[in-house]
C-alpha cells in the first residue's frame, strides 16, 4: 500500500507497453469493452456495517447479522444482485437501525454527529433537521437527496417531534427510515447515455462512485469520491485515474480486499465449521476464527503492505500465528498475533498448508483428498468439479473386508470405479498430496502407523509433496486468471459468459506484466472502460408516472406485482 | 412420547459437560396450560414443516401394516408415544422428469415446490409454507417462522421466491429474544398503554413506502419485483407497529417463561442438534400458543446432512456413502444411529404441539406439520420410496394414526392435501410427473 504511489510510475510504463503489445483494441489497450448490466446489490452485513462506521465513526456501535445471500459463480456477492428482502429480514434491518438512530442522536454523540443545535430541544427545527438529514442521507444513500425527499423525512422528524416533544427524538425516527430505505439497503446502479459513445449507456457518475467504492473499499463512497461524481470528474480519464489512485492508497482499501478474499475463499463456511469434539478436541469455533484470520492477514501482508506476487501466496512461509493456532502447528505459543516464517524445512509452504484451507476443506473428523483437490479446482482455478451422480452405487467404497490403512488405499476405490473415477481424477491426485496433514490440519507423517505417501499431480505436473503441489499451483496459468474471473465479477455484480473472455484474458496480461501484483490488476479493472459500460442490448426500463388519487389503487397494484405460485405455474 | 422433565433432558445431555442453561425456559412441556383464546375467538388452524436430510433405510423404517396401529420398526420406534399423532405416507417419489438431478436437493425441493428444480441452487419458486402464509399468516405479528437446530444460518427449506431464502433462526438466544423480547405485545399484561415511540415509528414506514414506490417505477422487471417483495416486508413491519398499539386478546396459554442465559454450543454434534432443537420447539410452539405466527418450519438437518457423531469420523452425509452395509443387521449401522436421532427428535417436536392446551383438546388438534426429507435411501441417492409424514388434525378434518401406502406416486400428493387443508384453493399441485390434484382422502375426516 505505502509503495503504491513509488511504483505508480513504473505501472504507466507497463500500461503504455501493453498498449503497443495488444492488436485490435480500444486505444488504452483494452478490448471493445462488453461492460454488464446495472445491478441492483443487497446490502452485506459487512457492507452495512463498514458504511455506518465510516458515516458515524466507531464510537456508535454497530452491528447486525443479516441473513446473507446465496453463493453464484463461486461469490456471495454475485448472490447480492439478485437476493431479495424479506420481512424477517426486514426486521433484522430495523432492530440495527432502532440502535444506531439512538446512539447518534444520544447526548455523547450529538454534539459532533449533527451538525447544528435546534432553536428548541423540546420542538421541531425544520432547518436543523434538513441541514443533518440532508448531509447524513447524502453518505448514506450515496448520492444527493431530491428536495422532495429532504422535506420527506425532514416532515417525518418535525412530526416525531411533536408527538414526543423532542427534536432529538425526531430525528432519531427519521434517521431509523433512512436506515431502512431501500436507497440504503439495496445498492441501485442507474445508467445515462455515454456521450463518447452515442447509443450506448453507462453508469452514472453516482453508481460508478458507489461500484468502485465497493469494489475496492466494501463500504460506501466517502465526500470526497461523491465531489467528484457530483462535478462531472469521475467520468474523465483523469479524474476517475485520480480517484482510483487515492482509493488503493486508503487505509479502506484493506476492508475491501479483506471482504474479497473471504469471499472468494468462501470463508463463510468458518461461520459454522464444526470438528468432532472427541477426535479432534483443540479444534473450537475459537480456532476457526483464528484461521480465517490468518489466512486473510497473510494475504493483507503478503498483496498489500509488500505488494508482492499473487501467485506466491501459495508458496511462501511467511505468515502469522496467534495463541489459539500455535497449538495445531505446534510451535511455542506467542502472545498474540505474530509475524512468522516457516523453516525451510517445514511442509508449510503457502494457503493450502494453512489450516484455514486444510479444516474447511476435510471432515469432522478426518482428511479429504477428494474434499480438497475439489476446493482447490473449483476455488482457486475456478474450475468445475460435478457431483457425484444420481443412483451411484457406493458398493465399492463399501467392502467390509477393506481395513485401508491410509486415505491413499481408501480414494483408490474411486479410481477403480469408472462411474466414480471421472471426477476423482481431477481432485484426488492433488488432494492426496496434502495427506501430511489431518483434518485439523495437524502436520502428521503416518496414518495409522503407514508412513504417508504424498506424491501427486497437478494437470501434468508430478509432486512428491505438498512442497511441490504448492510450487505446481503457483505455476498453473489458471491461477492467476481464476483471480481475475473472481475479481471482475465481484466488481461488476455478476458472472458473464464466453463474451467476456477477450476482456479477462487482457486484464490477464496486464496482471503478467506487472508482476501479478493485486493493486495492479484492481486499477486495470476499476479504470477499464468495460467497468463502468452497461451492456448493449440493455434498456432503461420506462418510468411510471406518479399515480395520482389517494395511492391505494397504487399500493395495491404493487402488492400484485410477479406474484407467482407453484400452483399457478402448471398454466404457463 | 417418552416422559421426561426439561431438567433431566437439560442434565443428560453433552455428557454432563460445562453447559447450562437458565431454567425454566419455557412452561409448556411440563405444566397444565390453561384453554386458548380465553376471548372465545375460534382457535386458529396451523400449519408447520419438519424437516430432515438423508432419508431412512426402508427394511428399518418402513412399518409391516398399513392403516391404523401400524407397527414401528427400529428407525422409529422413538415414535411409540406420538405415533397415533402421525400419518406416515411410504413409497411415493420425487419425480425429476427432464430435469437434470443434483443430488440432495432435487428430492427436497420438489417436495416443497412440486416442481423439479433445473440446477443445485436455483428454487422453482416459492414453498408450499410460503402459500399457505400468504393464505392464513397475514393478520399475525409473524407471518412466518422458521428455525433449525443444526446452528447453520443457511439450512432452511422454505423460500419466498427463487432467490430469496426464509433464513432460519440458529440460535435460541436470538430467537427467544425476538419472539419474548421488549417488543413483546404480552396478551396476558396487565394493562395497556400505547407507547408514543411506537405511534411515531410506524408513522416513519410511510416515508420509507413512498420511496419504495419511487423506486419502483423506475426499476426493470426483476429488481421491481424484489422491491415489491421489500414493500411487502415494509407493510409486515407496519403490521408489528399497529399489533403493538392495541391490546392484545388474552390467552391463557400464552406462558412464555425467562429467557435461555447461555446458547447451545455452536457445533454439529447430534447432542447439541437434539439440544437446539429442544430448545427452539419450545420457542416456536409458545409462540404459536401466544398465537405469533400461524406457520412455522423447523429444519432438524439440512439436506446432506453434516451431523456428528462424536467419536465417529464421518458425518451423516459421507456415512451414508461410506460405511459398508453391516451383513448380519441388514442396513448401516452408523448411517442409521443418525436416522434414529433425527427419528427422536420429531417424536419430541409432535410431543411438544401435544402437550399445549387448547379447548377441549390440545394443540395438536389445531396443527398440521408436514415433514420431508431429501432422499429414500441416501446411499444410493434415490428419489423413489421417500418417506413424508404428518402430524397433527388441522381444527378436526384429519385423522391420524395411518400408515399409506402411496404405491409409487408423488410425495407431492401430501403437499396438495395441505394446501387443500389450509384453504389454499388450487386445481393442483406441482409440475408434470409431480403434478397432482389428488387428496389423500384416507386421512381427511
Amino acid at each position: 500500500m505505502h509503495s503504491f504511489i513509488k511504483t505508480s510510475a513504473r505501472r504507466t510504463m507497463i500500461s503504455l507497453l501493453a498498449v503497443t503489445i495488444l492488436t485490435g483494441c480500444t486505444d488504452s489497450g483494452e478490448p471493445e469493452p462488453v461492460g454488464s448490466p446495472p445491478r441492483m446489490r443487497l446490502i452485506t452485513t459487512d457492507q452495512y456495517i463498514n458504511s455506518l462506521k465510516f458515516v458515524f465513526g466507531p464510537s456508535v456501535n454497530t452491528q447486525g447479522e443479516f441473513s446473507p445471500a446465496e453463493r453464484s459463480d463461486g461469490l456471495l456477492a454475485n448472490g447480492a444482485a439478485s437476493a431479495g428482502v424479506n420481512g424477517t429480514q426486514l426486521e433484522q434491518f430495523q432492530r440495527s437501525a432502532a440502535s444506531v438512530a439512538a446512539q447518534v442522536v444520544d447526548e455523547e454523540h450529538r454534539s459532533y454527529l449533527i451538525p447544528c443545535k435546534p432553536a428548541a430541544e423540546d420542538a421541531p427545527d425544520n432547518v436543523c433537521a434538513s441541514e443533518f438529514l440532508s448531509q447524513t442521507g447524502r453518505l448514506l444513500f450515496r448520492r444527493a437527496l431530491s428536495d422532495v425527499e429532504i422535506e420527506r423525512y425532514v416532515a417525518s422528524a418535525g412530526a416525531g417531534a411533536n408527538s414526543l416533544n423532542d427534536f432529538y427524538a425526531g430525528l432519531d425516527v427519521a434517521l431509523k427510515g433512512m436506515l431502512i430505505s431501500p436507497d440504503l439497503l439495496f445498492i441501485v446502479e442507474s445508467t445515462e447515455p455515454d456521450p463518447n459513445n452515442p447509443g450506448q449507456q453507462r453508469l452514472d457518475a453516482y453508481s460508478l462512485a458507489s461500484r468502485l467504492s465497493y469494489f475496492l473499499w466494501n463500504g460506501s463512497p466517502d465526500d470526497r469520491l461523491l465531489d467528484a461524481a457530483e462535478s462531472g470528474e469521475l467520468q474523465t480519464k483523469k479524474g476517475r485515474a485520480l480517484a482510483i489512485d487515492r482509493m488503493l492508497t486508503s487505509p479502506r482499501l484493506v476492508d475491501g480486499v479483506r471482504a474479497f478474499f473471504d469471499d472468494m475463499f468462501a470463508f463463510d463456511d468458518f461461520n459454522t465449521l464444526s470438528k468432532d469434539p472427541l477426535i479432534y478436541p483443540a479444534f473450537t469455533s475459537v480456532t476457526a476464527e483464528a484461521a480465517r484470520e490468518q489466512t486473510l492477514r497473510t494475504v493483507i501482508d503478503h498483496l498489500i503492505v509488500h505488494e508482492k506476487d499473487y501467485r506466491d501466496l501459495y508458496t511462501t512461509r511467511s505468515t502469522f500465528v496467534s495463541p489459539e493456532l500455535a497449538v495445531l502447528y505446534e510451535m511455542p505459543v506467542p502472545s498474540g498475533w505474530t509475524p512468522y516464517t516457516f523453516p525451510p524445512d517445514s511442509l508449510r509452504t503457502g494457503l493450502l498448508t494453512q489450516i484455514s484451507f486444510l479444516t474447511l476443506h476435510a471432515h469432522p473428523g478426518r482428511s479429504s483428498p477428494t474434499l480438497r483437490g475439489g476446493a482447490l479446482r473449483e476455488v482457486l482455478l475456478c474450475q468445475h468439479v460435478p457431483a457425484p451422480p444420481p443412483g451411484t452405487d457406493f458398493s465399492a467404497l463399501s467392502n467390509p473386508d477393506a481395513h485401508y490403512p491410509t486415505q491413499r488405499e481408501r480414494v483408490r476405490a474411486h479410481l477403480e470405479e469408472p462411474s466414480c473415477a471421472g471426477c476423482h481424477k481431477i481432485t484426488d491426485p492433488m488432494g492426496l498430496a496434502l495427506e501430511n496433514f489431518d483434518g485439523e490440519g495437524r502436520y502428521r507423517q503416518r496414518e495409522n502407523g503407514v508412513l504417508i505417501d504424498a506424491t501427486g499431480n497437478l494437470d501434468g505436473v508430478e509432486f512428491e509433496n505438498v512442497v511441490g503441489l504448492g510450487q505446481a499451483l503457483r505455476n498453473n496459468s489458471a491461477l492467476p486468471r481464476c483471480l481475475t474471473e473472481r475479481l471482475y465479477s465481484y466488481g461488476t455484480g455478476g458472472a458473464g459468459g464466453a463474451e467476456r473472455n477477450r476482456l479477462l484474458e487482457y486484464f490477464n496480461e496486464r496482471f503478467a506484466t506487472a508482476g501479478y501484483q493485486l493493486p495492479d490488476l484492481l486499477r486495470t479493472i476499476a479504470l477499464s472502460n468495460s467497468f463502468a459500460k452497461v451492456i448493449d442490448d440493455w434498456s432503461p426500463a420506462p418510468v411510471e408516472q406518479e399515480p395520482s388519487g389517494d395511492g391505494r389503487q397504487a399500493d395495491a397494484e404493487l402488492q400484485g406485482v410477479a406474484v407467482t405460485q407453484n400452483t399457478e405455474r402448471e398454466a404457463q | 412420547m417418552k416422559k421426561m422433565s426439561r431438567r433431566h433432558v437439560l442434565r443428560g445431555m453433552l455428557n454432563g459437560g460445562a453447559i447450562s442453561i437458565g431454567l425454566p425456559l419455557l412452561n409448556c412441556f411440563l405444566n397444565e396450560n390453561g384453554t386458548a383464546l380465553a376471548s372465545g375467538a375460534p382457535i386458529p388452524v396451523r400449519y408447520g414443516t419438519w424437516g430432515w436430510g438423508l432419508g431412512m433405510t426402508a427394511n428399518v423404517f418402513v412399518p409391516k401394516k398399513y392403516g391404523f396401529d401400524y407397527d414401528l420398526p427400529e428407525e422409529i420406534a422413538s415414535w411409540a408415544a406420538v405415533r397415533d399423532h402421525i400419518n406416515l405416507f411410504t413409497n411415493s417419489v420425487a419425480f425429476p422428469d427432464d430435469a437434470p438431478n443434483p443430488c440432495h436437493y432435487t428430492g427436497w425441493v420438489i417436495g416443497r415446490t412440486g416442481v423439479a428444480p433445473m440446477d443445485g441452487k436455483s428454487i422453482p419458486g416459492e414453498t408450499i409454507d410460503v402459500t399457505i402464509a400468504n393464505q392464513i399468516g397475514r393478520t399475525t405479528r409473524f407471518k412466518s417462522l422458521t428455525a433449525t437446530a443444526n446452528a447453520d444460518v443457511r439450512t432452511t427449506y422454505s423460500y419466498e421466491n427463487t432467490t430469496t431464502p426464509n433464513s432460519p433462526e440458529w440460535s435460541p438466544l436470538q430467537f427467544y429474544k425476538r419472539l419474548f423480547g421488549p417488543e413483546f405485545p404480552d396478551p396476558n399484561a396487565e394493562g395497556f398503554t400505547p407507547n408514543p415511540k411506537v405511534m411515531v415509528d410506524k408513522s416513519v414506514l410511510s416515508a420509507v413506502m413512498d420511496q419504495t414506490k419511487s423506486l419502483m417505477r423506475s426499476a426493470g422487471a426483476e429488481d421491481r419485483h424484489r422491491l415489491d417483495q421489500y414493500f411487502t416486508g415494509l407493510r409486515q413491519l407496519e403490521n408489528q407497529f399497529a399489533l403493538r398499539l392495541q391490546k392484545p386478546e388474552p390467552i391463557v396459554a400464552c406462558r412464555p417463561g425467562a429467557a435461555p442465559t447461555v446458547d447451545v454450543p455452536m457445533n454439529k454434534t447430534a447432542e447439541s442438534v437434539a439440544l437446539r432443537h429442544r430448545m427452539m420447539t419450545e420457542l416456536l410452539v409458545m409462540a404459536l400458543a401466544c398465537d405469533q405466527t400461524r406457520v412455522f418450519n423447523m429444519a432438524y438437518s439440512s439436506a446432506a446432512s453434516a451431523i456428528i457423531k462424536p467419536g465417529y469420523e464421518k458425518p451423516h452425509h459421507t456415512t451414508t456413502h461410506e460405511e459398508p452395509v453391516d451383513e448380519a443387521l441388514g442396513y448401516q449401522p452408523n448411517a442409521s444411529w443418525f436416522t434414529r436421532r433425527a427419528m427422536e427428535s420429531w417424536a419430541e417436536f409432535v410431543g411438544a404441539f401435544a402437550a399445549i392446551k387448547e379447548g377441549d383438546g390440545t394443540m395438536l388438534d389445531n396443527v398440521l406439520i408436514h415433514a420431508t426429507t431429501d432422499h429414500g435411501y441416501a446411499r444410493m441417492h434415490t428419489m423413489d420410496n421417500m418417506p413424508v409424514f404428518t402430524a397433527g388434525r388441522a381444527g378436526g378434518k384429519v385423522k391420524t394414526g395411518l400408515h399409506i401406502d402411496l404405491k409409487g406416486g408423488p410425495g407431492t400428493r401430501v403437499g396438495y392435501t395441505a394446501l387443500r387443508l389450509m384453504g389454499v384453493d388450487s386445481p393442483s399441485f406441482g409440475t408434470k410427473s409431480n403434478r397432482t390434484s389428488d387428496e389423500i382422502s384416507e386421512i381427511l375426516v
